[in-house]
């Protein structure tokens, strides 16, 4: 590969080598244990739904009564199909509300027979989930046929976030005739770290709405109706981090959504969440993820704002091949990569914008058949609207002379109000006016050899691969452990979630895992 | 001299800019609704000089024009705050130099509220309103106990981690449980340890009255707004002194 950077072949080899070093251990950890979340997703899979009067998923009362029975480490799904067997219970959810009620009690059967049907039951049960959400992918698939996909790369990506649902989809609507091809609803503060997935639609949430089942269909039917009316298929996307990602996973696949956040680092990193329990979490979002034909977008922006966006350039590679590597892993194809990426350096510091330019070309060549994630400045934009709006713009050409996929639209009142309508729209105008104006320029945009966005690529890459080296022999979780990333420390024994993990038994079975292993 | 008007390009001549939004469709009436809009808001003469319609039923005007109220610089007022707001970088700065260690905050939700939403907005990387969170902090030290944790928890790990601050958070406010909690909260540290021993105690909440310090036996309170680099550049004046 050579391309317009003139990237060293051999040391793109190395830095992807490196990085399945470092990640390897990681897929193994995830591969042996299991967590609450997990075991809650396979069970929504197979037909758990609804919540009890305080709200709590009837899901959560169900692992919760396996586990205190058996364990985890067992998988739920035979103990539970054990058990309606055991009490000739048909529905899984009619078991749940008995487990809760303290009427069931759970153990692995030690016949083998016993073993054999409830693992068959268990199959057959979220085989119907699966089959849901590929029959949702298949429903993508004729509408992007029918209506087509946007004219124009890289795709316009807005976000919505009132709390409220009901003052959500008109706002959405809005936004996709203004132009937004993609539309995502930012999450509550707050809910990554709860540990169960409200139920029903919402109305009150803070600087968000929640993430449900319930808000994703009103909000992907009403994405429907106005895709119709544009004749364009207008995307949506939510967030599968935090502690529920497994769960929000399958949530998204069964309700057609078509992007979803999911960092691989990210809520280790800026919530606190467990490095374990993340990584697991994330395996089986991944797969399900890829299952249904979603499209990924990863969180490296957030290093950006956290740490010096020049000091820390290499930082965003490295993680970029991890999420990449992770994914790969997971099964999810490149087009399903947005590997995240942002336009953060001071605007202060001279040749920004040649910086800017040298780090999202790297990100291009590096992974070219992904579509990237392009993310805009906000670390400094100060609450002066006219030199947003000028900052925003180059963040657009930035975006178009490198050939980004997604686009999330810059507001110039980042960091004073949550976006106007007007804000919008003004942000919107700057969109299409660089995208009018120089649409084509990445075919024009060839940086001069040996200048300064070449060296200053080739520079960013060689101190990826250096830290990456550093990773790979100190293990990604010391790495985190050190306070690598974002300078955050996170040791693999602290933080949210730990109580959630188990170490898979001998006889572990998840037939969801199985099922999507044995498709890739 | 006191007495000013806003400057355009010429002293005295009192012109000001203005953008807003109607919520009716670009005609000849919503220009005039604009202009009528200006003019009530004391802009004479106004001039229009942007319209445009967003989507079916709004539009967006930009108004230039004069204005003729006088601003008296003697006459304004302040509220200012009893600490100096500072960067997150000067933060560190005096920390290092002057406490030469860690400033060690632990911070939890007591009690059985589980909104965790304000202490991991003052705690979390992650931060609010595009402020990073005291985690952010090189030179301080964090522990985020998170939800229901009980007083006593909150004592032992604050005794344990020999915590500079604590920091409590209550969104919670049914039979006044924020206040209660509070108090018990206090109480327990004046129990566990003597004055000079006790860290900062610090509570927050979109519910408190601000002025309620001393009434339940903590050092400060903080309301809604509040961001994390308000509650840093305190602590670093309360528990360091005057800033650099």
């Amino acid at each position: 590969m050579s391309g317009k950077l003139g990237l060293d072949a051999g040391t793109v080899r190395r830095a992807r080598t490196l990085a399945a070093k470092a990640g390897r251990p990681v897929v193994d950890l995830a591969r042996s244990h299991t967590t609450v979340s997990v075991e809650r997703a396979v069970l929504r899979l197979a037909g758990v739904h609804g919540a009890d009067s305080d709200g709590i998923p009837w899901v959560n009362r169900l692992v919760d009564a396996v586990r205190a029975d058996v364990g985890l480490g067992h998988g739920v799904a035979v103990p539970v199909f054990h058990a309606m067997a055991a009490e000739g219970v048909e529905d899984v959810t009619v078991l749940a509300q008995k487990a809760a009620a303290g009427s069931v009690r759970f153990h692995v059967p030690a016949k083998k027979a016993d073993v054999t049907a409830a693992r068959r039951a268990a199959t057959r049960a979220t085989r119907h989930g699966l089959t849901t959400i590929d029959r949702r992918r298949a429903e993508r698939d004729r509408m992007i046929k029918r209506y087509g996909d946007p004219a124009q790369r890289p795709w316009i990506y807005l976000i919505v976030a009132t709390g409220d649902i009901y003052e959500d989809i008109p706002q959405a609507q809005a936004a996709a005739r203004a132009g937004a091809d993609v539309i995502a609803v930012i999450r509550s503060t707050g809910q990554s770290l709860l540990d169960y997935v409200p139920e029903g639609a919402t109305r009150e949430g803070f600087a968000g709405t929640y993430a449900t089942q319930e808000n994703f269909r009103l909000m992907r039917a009403a994405l429907d109706d106005v895709s119709r009316e544009l004749g364009r298929y207008v995307r949506l996307t939510n967030y599968a981090s935090g502690l529920c990602m497994p769960e929000i996973a399958a949530l998204a696949g069964l309700e057609r959504l078509d992007m979803m956040l999911n960092d691989s680092m990210y809520g280790i990193l800026f919530r606190d969440i467990n490095p374990i329990r993340t990584f697991v979490d994330q395996r089986f979002s991944r797969q399900v993820h890829a299952r249904a034909g979603i499209i990924i977008n990863t969180g490296e922006d957030n290093y950006l704002t956290t740490a010096d966006a020049v000091e820390a350039a290499h930082t965003v590679t490295v993680s970029q091949l991890l999420n990449e590597y992770f994914a790969h892993e997971a099964g999810l194809a490149d087009w399903q990569l947005g590997l995240g990426h942002a336009f953060e350096i001071n605007p202060d510091l001279p040749e920004s914008f040649r910086l800017e330019l040298a780090h999202a070309l790297l990100a291009r060549e590096l992974f070219p058949d992904a579509p990237l994630k392009w993310m805009p400045p906000t670390k400094h934009m100060t609450g002066d609207v006219f030199r947003g709006n000028l900052l925003d713009g180059f963040f657009n050409l930035a975006g178009t002379m490198t050939g980004q996929g997604i686009l999330l639209v810059g507001m110039m009142t980042e960091a004073v109000v949550t976006p106007w309508l007007s804000d919008r729209d003004i942000a919107l105008q700057n969109v299409r006016y660089v995208l009018g104006a120089a649409g084509g320029l990445h075919e024009d945009f060839v940086p001069a050899p040996g200048g300064f966005i070449q060296r200053r690529a080739h520079q960013v890459l060689d101190e990826a691969v250096e830290l990456l080296e550093k990773i790979a022999d100190d293990t990604l979780l010391n790495a985190i452990a050190d306070g690598t990333f974002g300078i955050m420390k996170r040791p693999a024994d602290r933080g949210k979630g730990l109580d959630g993990v188990a170490e898979h038994d001998e006889d572990y079975f998840n037939p969801v895992t199985i099922a999507l292993e044995g498709a890739q | 001299m006191s007495i000013i008007r806003p400057y355009g390009d010429t002293t005295g001549d009192g012109m000001v800019q203005l953008s807003f939004t109607l919520p009716i469709p670009h005609d000849k009436r919503a220009e005039g609704a604009a202009l009528q809009l200006a003019s009530k808001m004391g802009m004479d003469p106004a001039m229009l000089v942007h319209a445009k319609q967003m989507g079916e039923a709004f539009t967006f005007f930009v108004v230039y024009g004069r204005v003729h109220h006088l601003v008296d610089t003697d006459k304004v007022q302040v509220v200012e705050r009893d600490f100096p707001l500072l960067s997150a970088k000067e933060i560190n700065a005096v920390i290092k130099q002057r406490l030469r260690r860690r400033l060690t905050v632990v911070g939890a939700c007591i009690g059985t509220d589980a909104h965790t939403v304000g202490i991991d907005a003052i705690l979390n990387v992650k931060g609010i309103a595009g402020e990073k969170g005291l985690e952010y902090y090189r030179e301080m030290s964090v522990t985020n106990m998170g939800a229901q944790v009980s007083v006593p928890d909150l004592v032992e790990t604050a005794r344990a981690q020999k915590a500079d601050a604590v920091l409590v958070s209550q969104v919670v406010t049914q039979r006044d449980a924020h206040l209660q909690n509070t108090r018990a909260m206090s109480a327990a540290f004046r129990e566990a340890m003597p004055a000079g021993k006790r860290p900062l105690l610090i509570v927050g909440g979109p519910r408190f009255d601000e002025l309620m310090a001393g009434e339940l036996g903590v050092d400060r309170i903080f309301g809604r707004g509040t961001t994390p680099r308000e509650v840093a550049s305190y602590l670093v004046h309360a528990l360091i002194g005057a800033a650099a």
